[in-house]
């Protein structure tokens, strides 16, 4: 029983999938961690298989688009026994706010994870508020 | 009013539906979908599996991971690779959002049962963890001349 099952996962079977190769308008939402500081907002988004040269990021007024290519590029007479990734894409945005200085924002790519940050604007950073007792 | 929630939204079935679907198209025949050792979509770390007439390679979508610490092993046709991810939090920030995996992972993979288990090749980039077995010679198709 257990043979027959598994005989089928012979490349032929699979009628010509190949790995990832879901229409190209499906995109992966990477996971994300979000957390503020006093001095501004990081972005933690996973994007496995993404090099630099696959990464594209983008500030269009209040919103910030990180969208990232997958780069294994598998060989041609691959076929797909099993694909939890379906797609090369991953896309997501994020509407930032006025107080975030859009155009200071850093961006780095470690194994597949990508970390933004983007400061606050000084004037806006929080300021301590003291009361005073009369 | 609950009942509505969860059983009659066409929607949703309709989407569990085409999930189903999907996993007939691309699982088809394999001991994935509904395998035994099969584990829910969405579990860390996400896997493709490819094959060629020559070999077998296993894609483990594993960010951040630090790949020494990796364990891989491989019995038979059973894959099994376990690891942590350390997700380091910072206590003085505010979250808002914490979607991403921390902690040890475990995943069992069933390979086709032609693979050597000798002859396995793996290696990381870019947050990818990519393990190649060959198949046996024996297996692969072969032309038969007529004479």
């Amino acid at each position: 029983m257990a043979t027959e099952m598994t005989k089928k996962d012979a490349a032929s079977d699979n009628g010509g999938q190949t790995l990832m190769n879901a229409a190209p308008t499906a995109t992966i939402r990477p996971m994300v961690d979000i957390f503020e500081t006093a001095d501004g907002i990081t972005l933690r988004a996973d994007m496995p298989g993404v090099s630099k040269d696959g990464l594209n990021l983008r500030v269009d007024g209040p919103n910030l688009l990180v969208e990232g290519n997958i780069g294994i590029i598998p060989e041609q007479k691959m076929s797909a026994l099993h694909a939890d990734v379906r797609s090369t894409l991953y896309r997501r945005s994020f509407v930032l706010g006025s107080e975030l200085e859009a155009e200071k924002i850093d961006a780095n790519l470690k194994d597949g994870i990508l970390t933004i940050r983007i400061p606050k604007r000084p004037e806006l950073r929080p300021r301590k508020i003291e009361v005073r007792s009369s | 009013m609950f009942g509505n929630l969860y059983s009659d939204n066409p929607l949703l079935t309709q989407f569990r539906r085409l999930e189903e679907e999907l996993d007939e198209v691309f699982g088809r025949g394999t001991p994935w979908t509904g395998g035994i050792r099969s584990q829910p979509p969405g579990t860390f770390p996400a896997i493709n599996v490819g094959s060629t007439e020559d070999d077998v390679t296993v894609y483990l979508f594993a960010p951040g991971i630090d790949a020494k610490k990796l364990d891989i092993s491989i019995q038979q046709n059973l894959l099994t690779v376990s690891g942590e991810r350390e997700v380091p939090r910072d206590d003085g920030a505010t979250y808002y959002r914490q979607e991403r995996f921390g902690g040890e992972f475990h995943r069992v993979i069933s390979l086709p049962d032609d693979v050597d288990p000798e002859r396995v090749q793996a290696s990381y980039r870019d947050g990818v963890v990519q393990i190649t077995v060959r198949r046996r010679e024996s297996a692969k198709p072969r032309q038969i001349a007529i004479r």
